[in-house]
């Protein structure tokens, strides 16, 4: 067939006997034209890894731009390790005057290991080296990235691929790690400053005259009674392809990634979000995806023609190329402003045509948590509604400052549905509540009490907040004892999606499979919409808990989470 | 294949862990049959009751503990080291300051055939609540004094999720009499996204004044915005030494279409009539000075 690729096989990857392995300079993995993760690795001295923080140029589509990347490369090196084997990791930190870190996503490690300075340990200051060392206790598709400042926006983020101590439960052929981010050549406080001194700053798929007179999105009508609530319907991403130049693999859509397969193989592409701001919709025009993992962990096969992707998700799929012809890997922004854009191909040189942007989506009624399907006329009792779109009734706990611009009033269990703009594009879209986990849970004991938790916000301010207080307001920690098992719902008072992500656990989405609950670290919280899980606090420390947006973060979209033994309760 | 076998076999071997926990309530559960193919795209318990197969919390639930009053790095790394990490952490997320300077009015005024500049800008310095505020309006004759100007030192806080509370001082700079004054009033945006802003200002010789101003960006394209405008100037009282009259003083209406080449970066044309009314144009009228009239305009909109 084609001698030309190197071919990677299971059988190969199983003979890695090297516990900790580090990939070279410009990972094979990520190389413009990639066979798939390489079949042996070039370790870095056993379980010994180090990686190094600095300032570089990234060239995209031609066009040069200052980043920060681990190891001279963008993304960083792929880490590979074993389920079972202990990993040093030393950060050296060669950027000239400010701090560093490196949050491990989705691991389960010792609070003091977890990468977020004033968390979990004071950072790494420029010029300075710490090293992290953990065992690792789980398998799986994870990733890593910095916790300090905006530093993330920059290129300093990287994959983790952790293969399990026995056989892989999802068998494959050839892999691929696609790490998908967005780029900006502005300076990530510029855009932080930028959004904050004008709402709506990057979108430019605005509603205008022009559009009313042609008949597009929104009537006059509801563009009167959006108007009235001051509230723009085509902000779907506050940062957008006006700025963003959307990456796999570090490299934009006229880049031309390449991975590499033998038709017939089946193929398992580790999806990973790295982007800052930036959700993603992707399919592959010409093959169906199964989806066999989600946040690290397996989950039953569910077989997709698209699914979305929110930040610091991943998602490993199983595609099986028949022919012999490039398909193109689309990841289309949220918002419909851009693409990231790769090539599967059989052999080097093929490249697939990307299809053109679908139009944005406008937000609707129900992302504005006003769910009229859901009312049933003959059970509700309409007298006790109270519909306005800031009425306190509606959340009696929350302070309503200037950060709270509106509170759901009819918020919806929306995991059953597509992500936001899906929901007409034809095919299977994915939905939470396709995920089933393969194993099941470690702990199904029913949870002792339940905690409510307020996404709010202020589009026209910038403002985000955990039930509507920034973190910088906020002193005490939200407190767990070890060991409980404890009901949380995400309720989504904003027309934004929040990506949130626990640090130190996984939970159980509350999504009707019982004991075998899909467990993520990351979930995404659709506008207007509400998410529960169940959460067995079992990692004594203290965690952070946030959105994954990393302006929603930095404007104040944070908590820390502690967890202590009951004695000192 | 072998992986469908693999899988579907580890689906299979599932179930018989799930032994009943005691105290669990395992009624609903019914949901262990895997499928054949391994697939899960129709399995019965995605769409099926959902509460029924996951357990519910008890009737009575336990409280939540008390938030520790230690930190669990400070163990580790010492209270120290942590201290300021901690500290530059909570500042870092949600706690900066930043600013805004923007004119909204930056142009050139052509009034038959003379010629006149006139500003009206502001800028903050600030978080998102808390905010120092310099606000500055005027406008003249090439080549003349200025003719009326102003600043504003105001303090500025959020007071809802639109409109801010400003309270400060103003100055006047332009010819004739100068005046200091207090000034209370409230900036923001209105439904129907006007921007509007209302200010009572009280001199240090007691007099009461009171401005109104709004205007409305009219998207035609992305980049193509018409912004209406008016400014509406009120007096308490005559104030004959700055020939203002009581009531309703000027009104100022303005047309411009900007073409934002960035969201910074505007340039404009327009138009603007003004007029000065009531008792306020009799005294122009007294001291032989026109009452207004309509001008072309042209300048910058422009923000940083």
């Amino acid at each position: 067939m084609n001698r030309d690729i190197m071919t990677p096989r299971r059988r190969d990857i199983l003979r890695i006997g090297a516990a900790g392995a580090l990939t070279a300079c410009w990972p094979g993995w990520a190389a413009a034209v990639s066979a798939g993760v390489p079949v042996a690795p070039v370790s870095t001295g056993g379980t010994d890894i180090e990686l190094r923080i600095a300032h570089q140029m990234l060239r995209i589509g031609g066009r040069a731009s200052h980043a920060i990347g681990i190891n001279g490369t963008v993304p960083g090196p792929l880490i590979r390790l074993r389920e079972g084997q202990d990993v040093r990791l030393t950060v050296v930190n060669d950027l000239p005057d400010e701090d560093t870190s490196i949050h491990w996503h989705g691991l389960l490690l010792p609070f003091q290991m977890d990468g977020v300075p004033g968390i979990s340990f004071p950072g790494i200051r420029a010029g300075s080296r710490f090293t992290y060392e953990f065992p690792i206790r789980q398998s799986g598709t994870y990733w890593y990235h910095s916790h300090s400042g905006l530093q993330e926006q920059m290129g300093h983020y990287g994959p983790i691929v952790i293969d399990p101590a026995g056989a892989d439960p999802i068998a494959h052929d050839r892999e691929h790690v696609i790490v998908l981010s967005d780029h900006s050549p502005i300076h990530p406080h510029t855009i932080f400053q930028r959004l904050k001194q004008q709402g709506g700053y990057f979108n430019y798929q605005k509603q205008t005259l022009a559009g009313q007179l042609s008949g597009r999105d929104q009537t006059a009508a509801e563009r009167r009674a959006w108007g009235k609530m001051r509230m723009d319907p085509t902000d779907i991403s506050d940062v957008t392809g006006s700025t963003y130049t959307y990456l796999v693999n570090g490299r934009g859509p006229a880049d031309g990634w390449t991975a590499l397969f033998r038709p017939g193989e089946r193929v398992r592409l580790r999806f990973i979000n790295a982007s800052a701001m930036t959700i993603f919709n992707v399919r592959i025009p010409g093959l169906r995806m199964s989806v066999v993992a989600t946040d690290g962990l397996p989950v039953r096969p569910v077989t997709v023609d698209e699914f979305q992707i929110a930040n610091a998700e991943t998602y490993d799929v199983i595609v099986t190329p028949g022919d012999d012809r490039a398909y193109g890997l689309v990841a289309e922004a949220i918002d419909r402003s851009g693409m990231a854009f790769a090539t599967l191909a059989p052999r080097a040189g093929l490249r697939a045509a990307a299809p053109p942007l679908r139009r944005r989506p406008v937000v609707t009624m129900k992302d504005m948590g006003m769910d009229m399907s859901a009312m049933d006329p003959d059970m509700v009792d309409m007298s006790s509604m109270h519909m306005g779109m800031r009425d306190s009734r509606n959340a009696p706990a929350l302070p309503l400052g200037p950060g709270v611009q509106t509170i759901s009033p009819m918020p919806a269990d929306r995991t059953a549905e597509p992500g936001q703009g899906l929901a007409d594009v034809g095919g299977k879209v994915l939905v939470y509540t396709d995920l089933v986990a393969a194993d099941r849970n470690p702990d199904v004991r029913a949870p002792s009490r339940k905690l409510e938790i307020h996404l709010t916000g202020n589009m026209e301010r910038y403002m985000w907040a955990f039930d509507g207080k920034k973190l910088n307001e906020v002193k005490d920690p939200i407190p767990f004892t070890a060991g409980e098992r404890v009901r949380i719902t995400l309720i989504n008072d904003t027309m934004m999606n929040h990506p949130i992500h626990l640090h130190g656990h996984f939970f159980e989405l509350v999504t009707g499979h019982g004991d075998y609950a899909p467990r993520k670290h990351t979930v995404n919280v659709q506008p207007g919409g509400m998410v529960t899980f169940d959460l067995t606090a079992n990692a004594v420390g203290d965690w952070a808990f946030h959105c994954h947006m990393l302006y929603h973060m930095h404007a104040g979209m944070m908590r820390v989470v502690s967890v202590r033994p009951a004695a000192a309760a | 294949m072998k992986a469908l076998a693999c899988i579907a076999a580890l689906i299979a071997v599932a179930p018989a862990h799930a032994q009943t926990t005691p105290g669990m309530d395992m009624s609903g559960h019914q949901h262990h049959q895997p499928a054949p193919t391994g697939d899960t795209s129709a399995h019965s318990t995605a769409s099926s009751e959902k509460v029924s197969t996951d357990l519910s919390p008890p009737g009575t639930a336990r409280p939540a503990p008390p938030p520790p009053a230690d930190h669990a790095a400070d163990a580790v790394w010492g209270a120290a080291a942590m201290a300021p990490a901690r500290e530059r952490m909570h500042h870092e997320h949600g706690g900066m300051r930043l600013h805004q300077i923007l004119f909204n009015l930056a142009e050139v005024q052509v009034r038959r055939g003379r010629e006149g500049y006139r500003w009206d800008g502001e800028g903050w310095w600030g978080g998102d609540i808390n905010r120092l505020v310099v606000k500055s309006e005027g406008e003249a004759r090439f080549g003349r004094r200025v003719e009326a100007a102003e600043v504003q030192f105001l303090y500025s806080r959020a007071i809802g999720p639109y409109y801010d509370l400003q309270a400060g001082v103003r100055h006047d700079l332009g010819a004739g009499v100068r005046r200091t004054y207090a000034s209370i009033g409230v900036e923001g945006l209105a439904p129907y996204w006007f921007e509007t802003e209302g200010t009572l200002f009280v001199s240090d010789e007691g007099d009461v004044l009171a401005r109104a101003e709004a205007w409305y960006d009219q998207r035609i394209t992305q980049r193509l915005v018409l912004q209406p405008r008016v400014e509406l100037n009120l007096a308490a009282q005559d104030v004959p030494e700055q020939r203002i009259g009581k009531g309703l003083s000027t009104a100022e209406l303005g047309l411009r279409l900007r073409y934002e080449i960035r969201h910074e970066f505007a340039p404009y044309l327009g138009i603007s009539w003004d007029r000065k009314v009531g008792r306020t144009a009799d005294y122009a009228r007294r001291d032989g000075d026109g009452r207004g009239g309509a001008a072309a305009v042209f300048g910058v909109r422009g923000w940083f």
